[in-house]
């Protein structure tokens, strides 16, 4: 431990900031710190191209006619948002970024179990998204994020193979980030860090990157099958050729429901430790929570075809999914009633991190409760197709997993960059985020439920219509100014914020006992944990009762 | 384990030892369990394309039957020799590095590419053969009055047929590139063996490149009868 020796605090500390300078130093760096960075900065930029092209989309349906794009345009605009915003977003988002950042610190590791395939992954994430840069640019896909066949092997003329393809590589990124977990929350965790000791945050990962590693490859050959397909006019997906339709919605949704989880069980993990932080409580029912997400992964393999009711299945086999994805709830409520009886008679404090912490627990439960909704077959028939499953799905990935994000990103600030956010502009962004989403997504249940059907560009028929897309409409650009503030004073508080101490919030959990920025190694000494996980009792126990507490007892 | 092998860190360890590890059981631990869930992956990969053939085995099953015949299974059959010999010589490899034989190893790996060679040389002479008949899916494929086995005067519908073909390219395919990448792999680690890094006490990498192999002639196993053997009575 030569580190070790340099506890005498020189004027400012080397961390894994400042421990290096220059291109080189981040481009081949394998400390999984610097890749979370890495990630960060690329996920943003992919979060504001999807943004752009969600105004657009916004703009577009402003007016019932379609005046602002064509349909052609429109169809490539959705297509082109579903696409960025779950491959080149919401699915590496809090895996990558905060996960990368915080699984080693929290179990108290030095890095991840590969850090060279940590660094191999966010290239591969860099080859996809520039692929996908090119091929948007180049004229794009236009069959919806789902590239259903026939249309996307046989009938379209534009660019599925290479989306598909940027799709395929960014994958993989996905599955490398998933294996480098499970390998080092099995492989590297501190002495004394058991299973049980565990910040469910990493539980939460846990059960994502299980998602990641069994789900990603199946859509992989999926992709490979429809590219094969489109370049050598294989038939196996298209009826004409004796192919069958439905066995691409099968592989697809195989993966791409429990994708879903990869997106809002992280975002799960991040709310799960700040509800417990600020309302200074341990989390209530621990091993519930846990095993709800592993849950939650496993119930989630086994419900994909309710994306497929009105698609021609067998109504038994919609009969079992109905049921199947009626029963993911059960795991999902556990959580949401235990996070509520983490608060009650908690000490509760309404800092940033808290009021994402808030918005996602009320947001993913109406997200979850219409979900309910669309399991049922006879009112799926009704609105499949409609703006009421826009609004469902994006009230979990955006009023869920985003929200989650964002609380993290907050939460975890001061570790990341050593600076303090502004506490009050924080706020302000977070009831902007809050009021902003369910402006824009709310009256789309309303317009589902009424019949409007998505993905379409012209809506004169029905001008009756207008009045909630004008809301949505507007409701879009306040939550846009909601998503840009975060960005502004982040990047000022990064000059210009106040030093943060290691322990702001005065939270549990071994990455708040390192220094803020950690230094490169993480911990100058290797943690022995003798505690369990949030022992906020502990934390908050007056100073005389603190001496006792050290000692490590039974209970 | 011998406490002389628990390097302490810092504490001029083995040189393959990773700073983040604090010991080589653990680094070997964390490899090894790497490479199986990378498998599991991998399972799951092929697992896609297992689940169409199984669907459309059932959906076209005389088809199938009768495009399954056109394929020599003597050649296959072969390849699956090859195979079941090349993952011997990767145990052998192991051994050889387990009990300090240099020279056994460096042999070993060598047989292990050779075997791998011959089985892609065999599958080329295989595909040749089939662009020769005509059964590449695409503009030129044919696959006219084939008997379907068991039902004398039945044909076997081409289009059907042709599906047989493409998941045979394909899964096929993948399983040769998989071997290429193999072969990539052993090219690496016989570098490694000829400087001499691997010794009893470590030579994960060996473990881990025979794992995949392993791998990679397991799916072939299971592709052999799939594609091969399904209507040979």
């Amino acid at each position: 431990m030569s580190m070790a020796t340099a506890t005498a605090p020189p004027v400012e500390r080397v961390n894994y900031l400042n421990k290096e300078y220059g291109v080189a130093s981040w481009l081949f760096t394998t400390d999984h710190k610097r890749i979370a960075l890495l990630y960060l900065l690329s996920i943003t930029f992919f979060f504001f191209i999807g943004g752009f092209f969600a105004l657009l989309i916004r703009l577009e349906l402003l007016t019932p006619a379609s005046d602002l794009v064509q349909a052609d345009t429109y169809n490539k605009l959705f297509t082109m948002h579903g696409m960025v915003m779950v491959f080149f977003f919401l699915i590496p988002s809090i895996p990558a970024v905060l996960g990368n950042f915080l699984v080693p610190l929290m179990i108290g590791a030095k890095d991840l179990a590969f850090p060279r395939v940590n660094l191999m992954s966010w290239y591969l994430y860099i080859i996809g998204g520039i692929m996908m840069l090119h091929c948007m640019l180049t004229g794009g896909v236009d069959t919806g994020w789902t590239f259903y066949t026939p249309f996307s092997t046989a009938y379209t003329n534009t660019k599925i193979v290479e989306a598909g393809l940027a799709i395929f590589v960014v994958g993989f990124s996905s599955i490398l980030t998933g294996l480098n977990f499970i390998v080092t929350i099995h492989r590297m965790r501190a002495p004394g860090m058991t299973w049980s000791r565990l910040p469910l945050f990493i539980w939460a990962h846990y059960a994502t990157s299980i998602i990641q590693i069994l789900g990603t490859p199946v859509v992989a050959i999926t992709i490979i099958l429809v590219a094969a397909e489109r370049t050598l006019h294989l038939g196996i997906f298209d009826p004409k050729l004796g192919g069958d339709p439905l066995l691409f919605q099968h592989l697809f949704w195989f993966y791409s429901h429990p994708a879903v989880y990869i997106m809002i069980l992280p975002s799960m993990g991040v709310v799960t430790e700040i509800f417990a932080c600020f309302s200074r409580k341990r989390i209530f029912g621990y091993s519930f929570v846990a095993f709800s997400s592993i849950a939650i992964a496993v119930f989630g393999f086994l419900v994909w075809a309710h994306h497929m009711f009105v698609a021609g299945i067998s109504v038994y086999a919609a009969l079992v999914f109905s049921l199947l994805s009626y029963a993911v709830a059960v795991p999902s409520a556990v959580k949401v009633f235990n996070w509520t009886a983490t608060l009650y008679k908690g000490s509760i404090h309404y800092d940033a991190p808290m009021l994402y912490a808030f918005g996602f627990l009320g947001l993913f439960t109406i997200g979850g409760l219409t979900g309910l909704f669309l399991a049922a077959l006879g009112i799926d028939v009704h609105v499949t197709d409609t703006y009421f499953v826009v609004a469902h799905f994006h009230y979990i990935m955006v009023g869920g997993a985003v929200m989650g994000y964002l609380g993290g990103m907050h939460f975890w600030w001061p570790k990341i960059s050593g600076r303090l956010y502004p506490e009050g502009w924080a706020r302000l962004a977070a009831l902007i985020v809050f009021i902003g989403f369910n402006l824009t997504f709310f009256p789309q249940f309303l317009l589902g439920y009424m019949g409007m059907p998505r993905r379409y560009a012209d809506y004169s028929h029905m001008p009756e219509f207008q009045i909630l897309n004008v809301f949505s409409t507007a409701g879009a650009t306040v939550l846009g100014i909601g998503y840009l503030l975060p960005m502004i004073y982040f990047l000022w508080s990064m000059r210009y914020g106040k030093p943060a101490s290691d322990n702001p919030w005065n939270a549990a959990g071994l990455e708040w006992k390192t220094t803020s920025p950690p230094p490169t190694f993480n911990f100058d000494e290797e943690p022995v944990v003798t505690w369990e996980a949030y022992n906020y009792a502990e934390l908050d126990a007056p100073q005389k009762d603190k001496d006792k507490q050290e000692v490590p007892v039974a209970r | 384990m011998p406490d002389s092998s628990i390097a302490v860190h810092g504490d001029a360890p083995n040189p393959a030892l990773l700073h983040h590890f604090a010991t080589e059981e653990q680094q070997r631990d964390s490899s090894t369990l790497g490479m199986w869930i990378f498998l599991a992956t991998e399972v799951m990969f092929f697992g896609g394309l297992f689940c169409a053939y199984l669907i459309y085995r059932l959906k076209y099953f005389g088809d199938f039957g009768a495009a399954s015949k056109s394929i020599d299974a003597a050649l296959g059959g072969t390849n699956t020799a090859v195979l079941i010999c090349s993952s011997l010589t990767v145990v052998l490899a192991i051994w050889a590095a387990q009990t300090a034989r240099r020279g056994l190893l460096i042999v070993m790996l060598i047989l292990t590419m050779l075997f791998g060679c011959v089985f892609l040389g065999i599958k080329a002479k295989e595909y040749k053969d089939k662009f020769d008949e005509h059964h590449v899916p695409g503009p030129s494929f044919s696959f006219d009055h084939e008997e379907i086995p068991g039902h004398p005067g039945e044909y076997a519908n081409p289009v059907h047929a042709e599906i047989f073909f493409a998941l045979y390219f394909v899964m096929t395919g993948l399983h040769a590139l998989h071997m290429i990448i193999g072969l990539g792999l052993f090219t690496w680690l016989l570098w490694g063996a000829w400087k001499g890094r691997f010794t009893p006490e470590y030579h994960t990498p060996l473990e881990i490149g025979g794992l995949y192999w392993h791998f990679v002639d397991i799916i072939w196993i299971y592709l052999f009868p799939l594609l091969y053997l399904i209507d040979r009575h």
